[in-house]
């Protein structure tokens, strides 16, 4: 049976041709019979997709063989600009296809849904990315949501400006009296044409865009560029490099936990617990700026190795956090644990079933919270995680509180990691003088076009970066799937048989990225 | 539980009234813009926050202010959550073409007199995304800017005394 083949076995078979100067996993080039084939595989439970995304002339996805972890990307040329869809069999790349019709003019054949959806008819122009973009629809007409029909039932449109300091977006929900009978989010408010930005530009160059795709990720996005890139080039950076970038990984994952616990907490009437976890958010923030000279270490990760040393009290002040954090963090939890109006609110609110994280993909908080236990860190995992002792916590209510325990237990696993490398750091402190070298290596760019991919955790899941270098050293393409793309679709489960009310705090509770996602 | 009220109750401030030795410069901006909130309005200022294609970073930082360290709402400046409650437009983002309509929207919907300040790099200049289809670029291309607060994103000291900035050169209007 061809689902318990290998993804290589299988990829071959079915007519696949392995590209050259792809890594560090292969691409196969699929003739569309190949491509056609690799669908029906899809309708079996073994594989996870990974991206989509589209050139002018072809099409791109990035596959996981679940059980053994192996990862392929998948190229199908459409000189006709045509491709058969995926989204019948998996249904996370319905919006990722979308969005490729909307910048590249890729059509998905017999997809399961063909609105617009970055395009929103402001832009001026259509497919702006392909060969021939196109002159702007003279007339365009409204967004067409999904027809709701059924009785009592009404509609209430949300945004895109929000109540409160939170990014735009769109939700339509039809409810009938308090229960959310269907929630139907509009995204792409905020797409800026990082992909477009970023063709044509000098690697250092994509890189700052890379750290801006959304900003709480920047060291996560900054970091799955930078491995991308080295991938591509097979560059490797030193080992101090690969310990610093972990440990400012590490801050950013317990920066933003501790600032989403507080927010999550605060959505459910306790403001107490906003008010101490931005205390210690705070606190994160100010030893990451002293450490590295910016709060949220935007810029230190670049391709290469990093843009910034801890100085050479840098691993004391870590530590010193640490101690702070482990005597203040623990009561707060006691007293989340203990809070029965709390609970009350958590418990049993917006659960998400298994089935739906694995059939999606989705990764982070949302993933581990309803038994999907993937961490890139492990799987497939990169240095220097192999060499650091951590756990992944997983669960399997599905629920705000479970999204909530994930990311208490992962501050608690992120503080034991930053301690770890505080103390075993490998190379030389910049010193005083400042005349250790940046651990940092040039790049070369290669003979002809090199392509790479990486898989890095960020707080909110798994990123997938994918670049082709040309040879004269400049981005001809990079897509950078932020993990918000497979878990938005999960927020509008989540919510069914709700009441309206708690839609901020399930929201909060997935605390997906707008900017990540709209690109 | 109540140990901990207490425990915070009792413990004293943890904002930075007071000269806190790691950030000087903070508490002397605080006392600063106190001074300027009381004089200019004898009442509140209410933000009205809008995004109009941030990367975020710009309101992690807008909504450190609240924490108990900077403590905003000390000095009567709060965020509402309707521009028709506002008197101060907080825009971020290098304005997507996507946002342009609501961005004008929120801006009609805020009642005289009314300032509007540009968060950010990318909300003063387009930043990094200047030049694509996708974004117009600086606020002012659409909106009348009172008040330019640079910065990638700005830090909570930067945004408190951007704020004062505001409140010291208004008195006019
Ligand atoms: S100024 Fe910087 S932090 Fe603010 S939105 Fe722009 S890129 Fe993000």
């Amino acid at each position: 049976m061809y689902g318990e083949q290998p993804l290589f076995g299988l990829l071959n078979r079915i007519g696949g041709a392995p590209v050259a100067d792809h890594g560090p996993w292969p691409r196969y080039r699929m003739t569309r019979d190949g491509w056609l084939q690799l669908i029906a595989e899809l309708e079996g439970s073994a594989w996870s997709l990974l991206g989509l995304w589209g050139e002018p002339k072809e099409v791109y996805a990035a596959l996981r063989e679940d059980m053994s972890g192996d990862i392929a990307v998948v190229s199908l040329d459409c000189p006709q600009g045509r491709y058969p869809s995926l989204s019948p069999v998996r249904p996370s790349a319905n919006r990722l296809e979308r969005a490729a019709h909307d910048l590249y003019g890729l059509t998905a054949e017999r997809t399961t849904d063909p609105r617009p959806w970055l395009d929103h008819d402001a832009w001026g122009v259509r497919r702006p990315l392909s060969d021939r973009p196109g002159a702007p629809s003279p007339n365009p007409g409204p967004y067409t949501f999904l027809s709701v029909e059924g009785e009592g039932l009404h509609q209430i449109p949300v945004g895109p400006v929000h109540a409160g300091i939170i990014e735009p977006g769109h939700f339509r929900f039809t409810a009938n009296g308090e229960t959310v009978v269907r929630l139907e989010e509009r995204l792409g408010y905020v797409h800026r044409g990082v992909e477009g930005l970023m063709r044509g530009k000098p690697i250092a160059e994509a890189a700052r865009l890379a750290a801006r795709i959304s900003g709480d990720s920047t060291v996560a996005h900054s970091l799955a560029f930078a491995r991308a890139v080295e991938a591509a080039l097979d560059v490797r950076v030193p080992p101090r490099a690969v310990w610093l970038r972990a440990l400012m990984a590490e801050l950013e994952r317990v920066a933003n936990h501790l600032g989403d616990i507080g927010a999550i907490c605060n959505d459910a009437a306790f403001a107490f617990m906003l008010a101490e976890m931005s205390q210690l958010r705070e606190a994160v923030l100010r030893a990451a700026d002293l450490c590295f000279g910016h709060r949220l270490m935007m810029d230190r990760v670049v391709p290469g190795g990093v843009a910034a040393d801890l100085p050479e009290r840098g691993p004391a002040l870590l530590l010193d956090l640490c101690a702070e954090l482990r005597r203040r963090f623990p009561p707060l939890v006691t007293i989340y644990d203990g809070k029965a109006s709390l609970q009350d609110r958590t418990v049993g609110t917006g659960v998400v079933a298994t089935g739906l994280v694995s059939r999606f993909g989705a990764g982070g908080p949302v993933g581990r919270a309803s038994g999907r236990g993937l961490d890139a860190r492990r799987n497939p995992g990169y240095a220097p995680y192999d060499d650091l002792e951590f756990e992944v916590p997983v669960l399997t209510e599905g629920d705000v509180n479970a999204r909530v325990w994930i990311r208490i237990r992962e501050v608690e696993q992120s503080i034991a990691l930053i301690e770890q490398i505080a103390k075993r750091m490998p190379g030389l402190p910049r010193g005083l003088d400042g005349t250790t070298p940046l651990p940092l290596v040039p790049l070369a760019a290669g003979q002809g076009a090199r392509e790479g991919m990486s898989l890095v955790e960020s707080f909110r899941g798994e990123i997938l970066t994918w670049v082709r270098i040309e040879a004269d050293g400049t981005v001809g393409r990079c897509h950078p799937r932020d993990p918000s793309w497979f878990q938005w679709p999960l927020l509008e489960a989540a919510i069914e048989g709700n009441i309206v009310a708690d839609f901020p705090l399930c929201n909060k509770s997935f605390n997906c990225s707008y900017a990540g996602h709209d690109l | 539980m109540f140990k901990h009220i207490l425990k915070s109750l009792t413990g004293g401030p943890v904002t930075e009234a007071g000269p806190a030795p790691a950030d000087p410069a903070l508490a002397e901006l605080a006392g600063k813009l106190e001074k300027a909130a009381k004089a200019r309005l004898g009442r509140s200022l209410s933000i009205r926050e809008v995004d109009a294609g941030s990367c975020n970073g710009c309101e992690l930082e807008i909504h450190a202010l609240n924490n108990p360290i900077y403590d905003l709402e000390r000095f009567g400046i709060r965020f509402v959550a309707s521009p028709r409650h506002a008197d101060v437009l907080l825009v971020t983002g290098p304005v997507t073409r996507n946002m342009r309509e609501a961005l004008v929207r929120s801006w009609d919907a805020t009642p005289d007199p009314k300032w509007v300040v540009a968060c950010g790099d990318c909300a003063v200049d387009g930043g990094l995304f200047r030049g694509g289809y996708a974004c117009i670029g600086p606020v002012n291309e659409v909106l009348p800017v009172d008040l330019h607060i640079p910065g990638c994103p700005p830090r909570p000291a930067e945004l408190l005394a951007g704020l004062l900035a505001l409140l010291e050169t208004s008195d006019t209007r």
